[in-house]
């Protein structure tokens, strides 16, 4: 039986994160990934605007901040320079999804060899819970206080099923950490993501359905509840692609 | 020195930043600064290097940002509405103390504007190339060979100082051909081997490096601010640069920079035939700006006169570099008119360069 | 002394390889040379024109727009610039696409009917060389030796076969 402790990667420190929020158990997947392919000397990690703006004290690899939705580009020019290295990005949905659509977009198409881990809760958890590209219809958030109106504010965009049309993506995947097992499908979706990066396949996102108690007014067991009735349901889970590029 | 040759200035420039030792470039096409990205597509994968085509002004100067804080010795170049698109990153890179450079072949403008020589964008170069308080390195060539012989001191002058570098060319200097040299030196690519601050994979050899510019506690945030001014007053101390022709005994001292310091220049050749007393100086660093070399070449001056392909905007900071104590005149043509050297000199003898 | 060209015609004349010739003609007789095009949208199928400047002195303006030498290949061009040629100047118009006939008695014009000739010739596309002969001819810019390197340069190895053409182009040119 292994012993339980804290990932190398995986910074000695208490994280700003709220109550129920669940980056801090992303976070320790992608740690335990870089720990298990021991890649950690030769990790760069970009970070987003948003929750996870500060992500770069937490993990121990080499890391750098990016602009709001810039980390795809940000990734490219460290991968290009150093292909042999491994860069992922850690990005919310507002980020990945709205401000950062054009850079996404073509990091894949392009198959830009590096790992995105994407975080998607339906919110700007950030700036306090406005509407985000991926808010639900009929959510409620600060900038859609009479809930999201598609007649008004248009649809939520689905990035693993976008994304999964383009032929440089290696993976596209959705998975979720809100129990045990789909944790356990989470990690192995982001292995599989490094893995694709190692073998330089291609490009891989992994989405992973978040929780936001704070912006959604929920507890934390509310919060694991919503994305299992209201989030799965418009997001379904599972591999949209998977298949080296080269 | 090899042989001479004719090149474009946006080609010389091009070839230049690989002799410097620039591995990636980023880019993304714009009148008329493309055939920097058309030669470098060409000669980066023979030499060991990346040409990357970006699908935006903004991912490219981001891209920029990415492999700059590896350490890697990168460019990415355009004309000025793309600048001002790359505004966003650059304040990022001058905020993460990234060493880089770009380049602007300015067009005119605003908005959409035009594509013949322009230096219109001047005050955004040097004053305001994005939010935040920060500087960028600013320089101004005004012939092809200039234009190579800057890439490499604006490359090592970013990474001496942490900062980015920025050659403002214009579409006169990026499209015209003239003769230039190289010298024979083999191309060799940078790595990050002399910057320990780079994010480049830590091998476990160290505590990781982290770039990034945020700073949430304001006393931290304007200590790094301040540090970095401490910075900029020493390069404004000991790098500005000016050339000055013909300025001991002139009544009447021309300022202009770039292309259009050429025109003048020709312009202050033919005064000097005719017998008016002018001189002219050419600031080569517009960042810092040589404050010291135009107050010495004014010194025995009536008056100055300030040439520029704009509405007038270095003539600002040439005011405020003699603290006004000289009548400062101005004569500019813009939109991507180019003065003509008649014009300039009919200029000259209105101010009365003959007393 | 600064020899102020201007070369205009349509675009797929060879207006800018003239240029170009030129601007080595001057680079080889160790002067002080810049080579200038319209850049931008005109090149598309429009009007195209390229400055040259040969001199003693470093150049000031690269931008010619009162030319002391003047070869154009097509009516807008011979329309627009005909009249900024200096005092004393020379023009070379090709005749075979130029009906108009300068009546200014200050600058010398040279009436070649370049584009016929060299589709007569089976020098086709070479109608820019005839012009440039007549011009090395009626103008002292450089020695027949100079040319000759000039075009070596010029002209990309693989298309070496296109060298001995150019230089006879030239020499029917100068024989005119």
């Amino acid at each position: 039986m292994p012993e339980f402790k804290r990932p190398h990667a995986l910074a000695d420190v208490t994280t700003h994160y709220c109550p129920g929020c669940t980056h801090g158990i992303v976070h320790r997947l992608v740690s335990e990934v870089i720990d298990e392919m021991g890649i950690e000397g030769d990790t760069i990690g970009i970070c987003p605007v948003g929750c996870s703006v500060m992500a770069y004290d937490y993990f121990e690899c080499d890391m750098m901040e990016a602009a709001h939705g810039r980390a795809p580009a940000v990734a490219t020019g460290v991968k290009r320079a150093n292909p042999d290295k491994f860069v992922f990005t850690y990005q919310g949905d507002g980020d990945l999804a709205a401000i950062g659509t054009a850079e996404i977009v073509h990091a894949a198409t392009r198959g830009e060899n590096i790992t995105v881990i994407f975080i998607n809760n339906t919110t700007y958890g950030m700036t306090g819970g406005q509407m985000a590209p991926t808010t639900l219809p009929g959510q409620v958030t600060q900038t859609t206080p009479y809930g999201r109106n598609p007649d008004v504010e248009g649809f939520p965009v689905r990035v693993c099923e976008m994304l999964s049309q383009l032929s440089g993506v290696a993976l596209a995947e959705r998975v979720t950490v809100i129990d045990p097992k789909n944790i356990a499908i989470a990690k192995k979706a982001i292995r599989k993501g490094f893995e694709f990066q190692k073998n330089k396949q291609g490009f891989s996102i992994i989405e992973v359905l978040s929780t936001c108690p704070t912006n959604w007014g929920k507890t934390p067991i509310e919060a694991l509840q919503r994305v299992r009735d209201e989030m799965i349901p418009y997001y379904p889970l599972g591999v949209y692609k998977e298949g080296a590029v080269r | 020195m090899a042989e001479k040759k004719l090149m474009k200035g946006n080609e010389a420039l091009a070839e230049a930043a690989l002799r410097a030792g620039c591995k990636c470039f980023f880019g993304y096409p714009i009148t008329p600064q493309t055939e920097i990205s058309a030669y470098l597509s060409k000669r980066m994968p023979k030499v060991g290097g990346t040409f990357l085509q970006a699908e935006s002004e903004v991912a490219a100067i981001n891209m920029v940002y990415g492999c700059a804080g590896s350490g890697i010795r990168c460019m990415t170049s355009s004309s000025s509405p793309g600048i001002s698109l790359k505004t966003e990153g650059i304040s990022y890179i001058a905020g993460s103390d990234l060493p880089c450079v770009i380049i602007n072949v300015q067009r005119g403008g605003p908005g959409l504007g035009g594509i013949q020589p322009s230096q219109a964008d001047y005050w955004q170069v040097t004053h305001a190339l994005g939010h935040g308080d920060f500087h960028a390195l600013v320089f101004a060539p005004a012939s092809v060979q200039e234009m190579v012989d800057t890439v490499t001191k604006a490359f090592d002058m970013a990474d001496e100082f942490r900062m980015p570098a920025v050659i403002l060319a214009d579409g006169l200097l990026g499209q015209m051909m003239e003769p230039v040299a190289f010298d024979d030196a083999e191309i060799k690519m940078s790595d990050a081997s002399n910057k320990p601050w780079a994010a480049s994979g830590h091998k476990n050899a160290r505590k990781h490096n982290i770039i990034n510019s945020l700073y949430l506690q304001p006393d931290q945030l304007e200590d790094k601010v301040t540090a970095r001014f401490k910075r900029y007053e020493k390069i404004k101390a000991e790098r500005s640069e000016a050339v000055s022709d013909y300025c001991e005994d002139a009544d009447i001292v021309v300022v202009a920079y770039g292309s259009t310091a050429r025109l003048a220049k020709s312009a202050v050749e033919s005064a000097r035939k005719e017998g008016l007393k002018v001189g002219i100086i050419r600031p080569v660093t517009l960042w810092p700006f040589p404050v010291k070399q135009i107050q010495a070449a004014a010194e025995n001056a009536k008056k100055l006169l300030v040439v520029e392909m704009s509405m007038g905007q270095m003539v600002d900071d040439v005011k405020l570099a003699i603290n006004c104590s000289k009548p400062v005149e101005f004569y500019g043509r813009t939109g991507g008119v180019i003065p003509k050297p008649a014009e300039i000199l009919a200029k000259i003898r209105e101010m009365g360069g003959k007393d | 002394m600064t020899n102020q060209i201007l070369l205009a015609g349509f675009g797929g004349q060879g207006i800018l390889f003239m240029g170009k010739l030129l601007a080595y003609f001057g680079l080889y007789e160790d002067k002080e040379v810049s080579w200038l095009p319209s850049y931008g949208p005109e090149m598309r199928g429009g009007t195209c024109n390229c400055s040259v400047c040969i001199g003693d002195e470093p150049i000031g303006s690269p931008l010619v727009d009162e030319p002391d030498i003047l070869i154009v290949m097509n009516t807008p061009s011979y329309d627009k610039f005909i009249g900024s040629v200096v005092k004393g100047g020379i023009a070379l118009i090709d005749s075979s696409l130029i009906e108009e006939k300068c009546d200014r008695d200050d600058i010398k014009c040279f009436y070649v009917p370049a584009t016929t000739l060299a589709n007569e010739q089976g020098m086709k596309g070479m109608a820019n060389m005839i012009l440039l002969g007549k011009l090395l001819k009626e103008a002292d810019i450089t020695s027949p030796e100079t040319v000759k390197k000039a075009m070596e340069k010029v002209i990309p190895p693989k298309r070496a076969n296109l060298i001995e053409a150019n230089l006879k182009a030239i020499e029917l040119g100068m024989s005119l």
